[in-house]
């Protein structure tokens, strides 16, 4: 332990510590902007380059970073002093003097790391002015917007994008005033192996890296008469929307979700759970099938675009793993176009499907032409958890005020498994709940997967099911992703199932997810609404959902038919690593 | 919603098909490195690989940046970020003649200045850039080490010393 | 293959013993003498000498350069026998005859040059001999691409002497005593570093010489390296075993060709010598050399950013700590030594360390070399004692200002150094002085400025220059400068108030107090320095819009006065032919075309151009 002081206060704390995390520890919050950690995945940026955090030191001739400055047995460290505030705000009006400051339109807006240290640090007139930088904005692909006139250098996508997620497509570009995070060649993210996991967006702490906004074209679709507009909202959504609007981390949404979405004037509500239900249908029964025969093991899960599409561009060569099972929001689109369809007497043109979701690489999901049928996308329009929320407040909708509602039938039931799809570990353990009961022919009791919950990069065991050993992984975060595919391309594990999902975490901190602007606390809080969610069901099977069976019965025939296979099922293509 | 997130081909001239001895050359230097199974280590191998590239085919575009960051198993942005940061390379085409001014501090005080606003003046074209007829690029370095002959100026790599305004349509005219 | 240390003593006996050729004819022969045409001069002499049947008592010896570069071409020509020596500058191929006629005496007719130097390990000072060479000591007197000439004097005895008789700790403690500072700048005790890294446990150390000399307008690495490269090969191995490193690298700086050239033999030399490589001397020490080369980034001389450059990616620097001695290349304890440093290394080992604090001063012993440029008659290399005064540096060895001007300034340390004003040349030199005065040693760089130089346009340069080379990371440096930079450009275009000053230096003083590292740390040296020494300059350009040395174009104009007989040359000579007149009628410049290039005003003889 180090002892020391911080304006005349004692402080003790670990060897290692930096400055800043012990003033924290006193209640003494220094400011910070390029600086980011996520303790429970053990991420963080420590680039030292915003500057915003200098402090002055005792016995040092130049103020230091208390952001990756370590703490020294009997260091004096005085956090307020006039050399200390006056540089930082200078900092801040450095800063300012090479951004557009276009708060009033920035997507950004309110949720600004460094619009609120402007409000903090209160300046009043900025005595620097310049030269700026300006950029092209990317707006190429459909998922993520990139500004870069807005970009302070904080590094922080970078570190999600390359340590975090090795997808490895930013990097420092030029020196000096020129130099930007950018893409090879400062190309759009489009033309790069992106998979569009959005981390970079949560991660980056202004409005440089933002998601591509839909809002308006659901306003439109809304406002269409002629348009028979549905929405589903994805298991992870309930448990972070209500942050928004004044609920305490953690608290589950669901109905006040759906009241408000009524409200919207969505023609239907339904619930992404209930085709959670339906791939963990599809995606056991080939599981079991390959488990049987004893090939092409393991089984990858599947639900995850970003996943997928870093699987096709960095492993392209074990592209026959992952089930040829769609990802819920897509078979969701495709049943919502078919089978429901037919039961309103619709025609799918005249549908439009509205999905929100937790999720950037879902916008991207949604425009592959897989999952297109005669032109007509399965699901037409994606906004993110963020967007909803944004079209709540427009709307004048404060959801924590509505009495709560429930889905529309018939494709808004669901069940505990389902639920779970938002936490790493969930789609597995549904996948689980459901093969233990078919592979024992009984109704089993005890179905919670406990060993395959959390929030650690890598998990991986041996469960019993129905008396069989099933090693089982799970990985988040697609760098977590990375060790396991190469632990299995060189052989030195053998698994029969494995749960990849592109977000460190899981859906619940996915790219589209409110912001939580470092505080993991809120993570945890979502992981344990939605476990707190399955329990209070009574359902917590997929195989038990009675709506899920009437569209096999109605429709279907059963899981792995091959009308499943026509609507339910996908393929992969091999991309360029680069 | 349409999809634009199908990767595009690169539009430029693709030097790694195009020459197939000079990405033997290239491929042959790469693979008398120590490459390893260790990453970082590779990585260490990057700039030595991209000097050897550039004295190969003149300058860096994407095909031979990909062609190395594929034989050294990284990624192109790691690449490319090193390439955008060092001011050695390029990843845009070069004039046969590269002239480069020296603007180091003994050749800024003997009057490095003024020559290298006559370069520009005389063919038209800023530091950094290459004429149309690639004939010619100007650029500027950071001393070469002949301070007392300042200012220098190096035509490909002949050195010419003491350079005066007056000097450059001489030097340009001996580029024959 | 030296196997024992027996056996290289005995080599050096052997090329010690008097030879049948007593005199040494050597051509300079470092990049700055190649350009200034070195190579047809050693031809000429090779031929006269052939000719005259005198190859068997003449050796011409192509050396590295002895740092006359205001007198290239240059030779020494020396009689081994007699020990006396003879040095010619501003040899042309043409002087070859009457040179080779008169190996003893001085050749008529050519330009012959003091020697302002003396070698403390062989001799006691002259009187005029102002230097001391230690780490030039070799460098124009050896063939740079044979070992047996390093050999000869005393070359790798220092390496054989550590690794027979001395532990790792006594290296290092006779390091420490000797006080050595490093020579890169920073002026951190060698000694302490190496403790530093002696101390970590660690399975794999390295060892890395900084041959990045990025500050333009210094050239004592790449002298050294071109002259003597073994030395620092040899201090290298010590080096390692001193901190228990088996691996070394050399990162030079690519626009170094011709070093980098003589490394490569002289690596393979060492190596098939059994002096690098497995089994130093018969030892059990193993130590392994390889070049590794930047690519043109000024920051990289910065130890963290060199280590990621080595690594293969930007050379963005980090926050230190934690320091390269306890994490560095690749996450092992690394120490990064500069050139200059290690040519220190082997003398001190042979000679000790109380030897070595003889020279120069108590808190900075030994020499230091400077590259002297800019306004300064004798443009070269010099090697004084610590503590020589800067004026005997400038106006002695250097011989005053070029064309007789008036002496304004020295730029010490480079674009992290100041700019020091007449009134404090008799500050004797040393890391401390320097300091004190707002500068830096740096590297050793030295750049003269005349009457002619406007102070706010060179700290605009340097600012430019960092600017420039900042890599782009951290706030006060990125932006802080590009902001300083741009004050200084209102400044010099007559756009700059009062309250600009205040700025500037306000803006300067956080940059300092908040950069990253040390490129930012110092970035705005040159601003403050002038700032302060020359305060009236930077009034004469906000107050009344003039700049004194008539070099910022925006605040000075070319105006014919009637003087003016009309002999057209300014006319034929401008560039942009804005000179309009009849023969023999007074001339008129066009103001709006002209681009001040200030051509006319040089040409013409008649004072009839007016600089306004
Ligand atoms: C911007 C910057 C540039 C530097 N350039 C050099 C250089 O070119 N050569 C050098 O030896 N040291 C350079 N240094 C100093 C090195 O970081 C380092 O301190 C030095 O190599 C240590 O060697 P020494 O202790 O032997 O001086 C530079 C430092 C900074 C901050
Ligand atoms: S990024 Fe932040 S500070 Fe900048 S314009 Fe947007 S909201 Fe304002
Ligand atoms: S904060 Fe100020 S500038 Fe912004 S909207 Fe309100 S009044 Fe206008
Ligand atoms: S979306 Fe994901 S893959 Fe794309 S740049 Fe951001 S972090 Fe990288
Ligand atoms: S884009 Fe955002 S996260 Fe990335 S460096 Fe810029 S400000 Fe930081
Ligand atoms: S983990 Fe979830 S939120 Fe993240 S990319 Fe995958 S599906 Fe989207
Ligand atoms: S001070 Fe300049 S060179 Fe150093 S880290 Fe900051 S931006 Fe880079
Ligand atoms: S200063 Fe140059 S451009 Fe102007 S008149 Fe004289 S020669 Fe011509
Ligand atoms: S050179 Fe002098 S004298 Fe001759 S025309 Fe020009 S101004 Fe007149
Ligand atoms: S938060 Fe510490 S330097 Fe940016
Ligand atoms: S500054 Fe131009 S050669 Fe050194
Ligand atoms: S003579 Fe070689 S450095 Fe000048």
């Amino acid at each position: 332990m180090i002892n020391l002081s911080i304006n005349n206060l004692p402080v003790r704390v670990k060897k290692g510590s930096t400055i800043l995390q012990a003033a924290d520890k006193i209640g003494i919050r220094i400011p910070t902007l390029c600086h980011l950690e996520l303790d429970c995945f053990t991420i963080e940026n420590r680039m030292g380059s915003c500057r915003i955090c200098v402090v002055e030191v005792e016995g040092r001739n130049n103020l230091a970073p208390a952001c990756c400055t370590p703490v020294n047995e009997g260091m004096v460290v005085k956090t307020s002093t006039l050399r200390a505030i006056n540089a930082r705000r200078t900092m801040l009006d450095l800063i300012l003097s090479d951004h557009p400051k276009d708060c009033l339109t920035c997507e950004k807006n309110g949720n600004c790391e460094l619009q609120r240290l402007a409000s903090e640090m209160d300046l009043h007139h900025l005595l620097y002015e310049g030269r700026q930088s300006k950029y092209d904005i990317d707006l190429a692909c459909n998922a993520i917007v990139r500004d870069l006139d807005k970009c302070i250098m904080c590094r922080r996508c970078e570190n999600a994008c390359n340590n975090v997620q090795t997808v490895g497509i930013l990097s420092g570009v030029g020196r000096g005033f020129e130099a930007v995070v950018g893409t090879p060649g400062l190309r759009p993210l489009s033309e790069t192996k992106c998979v569009f996991c959005g981390q970079c967006v949560a991660a980056c702490p202004v409005g440089a890296l933002t998601e591509q906004n839909y809002k308006y074209n659901v306003w439109r679709a809304l406002n269409n008469e002629k348009k028979h507009v549905v929405v589903q909202t994805a298991p992870a959504v309930r448990v972070a929307i209500g942050e928004e609007f004044g609920m305490a981390p953690g608290e589950i949404a669901t109905g006040k979700l759906v009241a408000g979405l009524k409200l919207l004037g969505f023609d239907k509500v339904f619930d992404t759970d209930f085709a959670a239900d339906l791939t963990i249908m599809e995606e056991t029964t080939e599981f079991i099938d390959r488990l049987k025969k004893n090939e092409n093991l393991p089984i990858l899960t599947s639900c995850c675009p970003g996943w997928v599409k870093f699987l096709e561009h960095q492993f392209p060569e074990l592209i026959y793993m992952p089930s040829s099972a769609k990802s819920p929001q897509q078979m969701f689109g495709a049943v919502a176009k078919s089978y429901y369809a037919e039961k309103m007497g619709l025609k799918p043109e005249d549908i439009v499907v509205v999905s929100v979701m937790p999720c950037l690489a879902k916008k991207y999901e949604a425009s592959r032409s897989e999952f297109t049928r005669d032109g007509v996308p399965d699901v037409d329009i994606v906004i993110s958890t963020r967007e909803l929320a944004d079209m709540f407040k427009e709307a004048g909708i404060h959801i924590n005020k509505l009495e709560e509602q429930q889905f529309d039938s018939p494709l808004g039931e669901s069940t505990g498994a389902g639920v779970i799809f938002g936490a790493s570990g969930g789609v597995l353990e549904a996948a689980l709940r459901t093969a233990a009961d078919w592979l024992s022919g009984e109704d089993l009791k005890e179905f919670d997967f406990e060993e395959v919950r959390g929030l650690s990069g890598i998990r991986d065991t041996t469960v019993k099911v129905a008396g069989t050993d099933v090693k089982v992984a799970i990985a988040s975060g697609l760098g977590n992703a990375r060790k396991l595919l190469d632990r299995i391309k060189s052989g030195k594990a053998q698994y029969h199932a494995i749960e990849i999902m592109a977000c460190p975490g899981g859906c619940l901190n996915g790219g589209g997810q409110p912001y939580i602007h470092g505080d993991t606390k809120i993570l945890e809080k979502r992981k344990e609404a939605i476990y707190k969610a399955d329990s209070g069901l009574s359902l917590r099977k997929s195989h038990q959902n009675p709506d899920v069976i009437k569209l096999y019965d109605e429709y279907l025939d059963k899981p792995g038919s091959k009308k499943a296979h026509e609507l339910l099922h996908t393929h992969y293509t091999p991309r360029k690593n680069w | 919603m349409s999809c634009h997130c199908d990767e595009q081909k690169p539009q430029e001239l693709n030097l790694i098909e195009e020459f197939p001895d000079k990405r033997k050359k290239l491929e042959e230097y790469i693979q008398s490195l120590d490459i390893g199974n260790n990453r970082e280590k590779n990585r260490g191998l990057l700039i030595q690989s991209l000097h050897k590239a550039q004295d190969i085919f003149g300058y860096l575009p994407l095909c031979v940046q990909l062609f190395v960051a594929d034989k050294l198993k990284l990624h192109l942005s790691e690449v490319y970020g090193v390439i955008s940061f060092y001011s050695y390379f390029t990843d845009k085409p070069v004039g046969k003649y590269k002239i480069h001014v020296c603007t180091g501090t003994a050749c800024f005080v003997k009057g490095a200045g003024a020559v290298l606003d006559e370069f520009k003046r005389y063919l038209n074209l800023e530091v950094g850039e290459t004429s149309a007829d690639r004939k010619f690029s100007l650029n500027s370095l950071r001393c070469v080490g002949a301070c007392s002959l300042a200012p220098v100026v190096m035509v490909n790599d002949k050195v010419y010393g003491k350079v005066t305004a007056k000097m450059v349509p001489d030097i340009i005219n001996e580029c024959a | 293959m030296f196997d024992n240390i027996d056996k290289l003593s005995q080599r050096a006996r052997e090329l010690r013993a008097p030879t049948k050729q007593p005199i040494k004819v050597m051509v300079s022969m470092g990049t700055c003498g190649i350009a200034a045409g070195a190579t047809p001069v050693l031809a000429a002499l090779q031929k006269e000498i052939a000719e005259r049947n005198l190859e068997s008592s003449v050796k011409l010896v192509e050396t590295g350069c002895m740092g006359l570069c205001y007198c290239e071409p240059s030779i020494e020509i020396e009689n081994t026998q007699t020990g006396k020596s003879i040095i010619y500058g501003n040899v042309k191929p043409g002087d070859a005859p009457v040179i080779v006629k008169n190996l003893d005496g001085a050749a008529v007719g050519v330009d012959t040059v003091n020697r302002t130097w003396y070698y403390p390990e062989l001799e006691e000072p002259g009187e005029q001999q102002l230097q001391a060479r230690i780490v030039l000591r070799n460098s124009g007197r050896v063939n740079p691409e044979r070992l047996d000439d390093y050999v000869a004097n005393n070359g790798y005895q220092a390496l054989g002497k550590v690794l027979t008789e001395m532990s790792a700790r006594a290296v290092i403690d006779e390091i420490l005593a000797s006080g050595l500072r490093g020579r890169g700048g920073g002026g951190f005790p060698t000694g302490k570093k190496w403790e530093f890294a002696a101390n970590q446990e660690s399975d794999v150390k390295y060892l890395i010489c900084n041959a990045d000399e990025g500050d333009p307008g210094a050239f004592m690495d790449r002298a050294v390296l071109e002259g003597d490269p073994h030395s620092v090969l040899e201090a290298m191995a010590i080096a390692g075993y001193a901190i228990g490193a088996h691996e070394g690298y050399i990162y030079i700086r690519a626009e170094y060709p011709l070093a980098i050239k003589r490394l490569r033999i002289a690596i393979e030399q060492a190596e098939n010598a059994g002096l690098l490589g497995k089994n130093i001397l018969g030892s059990d020490f193993d130590f392994h050399i390889e070049l590794k080369y930047g690519a043109g980034a000024f920051v990289c001389g910065e130890e963290t950013a060199l280590i990621h450059s080595i690594e293969g990616k930007r050379g963005e620097p980090t926050f230190k700590p934690p320091y390269p001695a306890i994490s560095g290349l690749w996450g092992k304890p690394t120490i990064v030594n500069n050139v200059e440093t290690f040519a220190n290394i082997t003398a001190i080992i042979r000679l000790g360390a109380a030897w070595f604090r003889r020279i120069g001063t108590e808190k900075s012993p030994g020499t230091k070399v400077f590259a002297l440029a800019g306004k300064i008659k004798r443009v070269g290399l010099i090697e004084v004692p610590m503590g020589t005064a800067l004026r005997d540096i400038i106006f002695n060895l250097g011989g005053g200002i070029y064309n007789d001007k008036e002496f304004k300034a020295v730029q010490t340390g480079g674009p992290s150094g100041g700019a020091l004003p007449a009134s404090q040349l008799d500050t004797p030199i040393d890391y401390d002085s320097l300091k004190a005065l707002g500068s830096m040693m740096g590297s050793g760089g030295m750049i003269v400025m005349d009457e002619d130089d406007c102070m706010v346009n060179i700290a605009k340069f340097f600012l430019e220059f960092t600017l420039d080379e900042s890599c782009g990371k951290c706030t006060p440096c990125r932006i802080g400068n590009t902001r300083l930079f741009e004050m200084l450009e209102q400044i010099c275009e007559g756009n700059g108030t009062e309250e600009t000053l205040t700025k500037l230096k306000t803006l300067a003083l956080t940059i300092k107090d908040t950069a990253l590292c040390g490129l930012g740390q110092t970035s705005p040296n040159p601003v403050l320095s002038t700032l302060s020494n020359f305060a009236d300059e930077y009034q004469s350009h906000v107050k009344d819009k003039r700049c004194l040395a008539g070099v910022c174009t925006k605040l000075i104009s070319y105006v014919i006065n009637d003087q003016c007989v009309g002999c057209t040359l300014c006319a034929r000579n401008c560039p942009v032919q804005c000179i309009a007149g009849e023969r023999k009628e007074q001339h008129v410049i066009d103001q709006d075309k002209c681009i001040k290039c200030g051509v006319c005003y040089n040409t013409c003889k008649f004072h009839a151009i007016d600089r306004i």
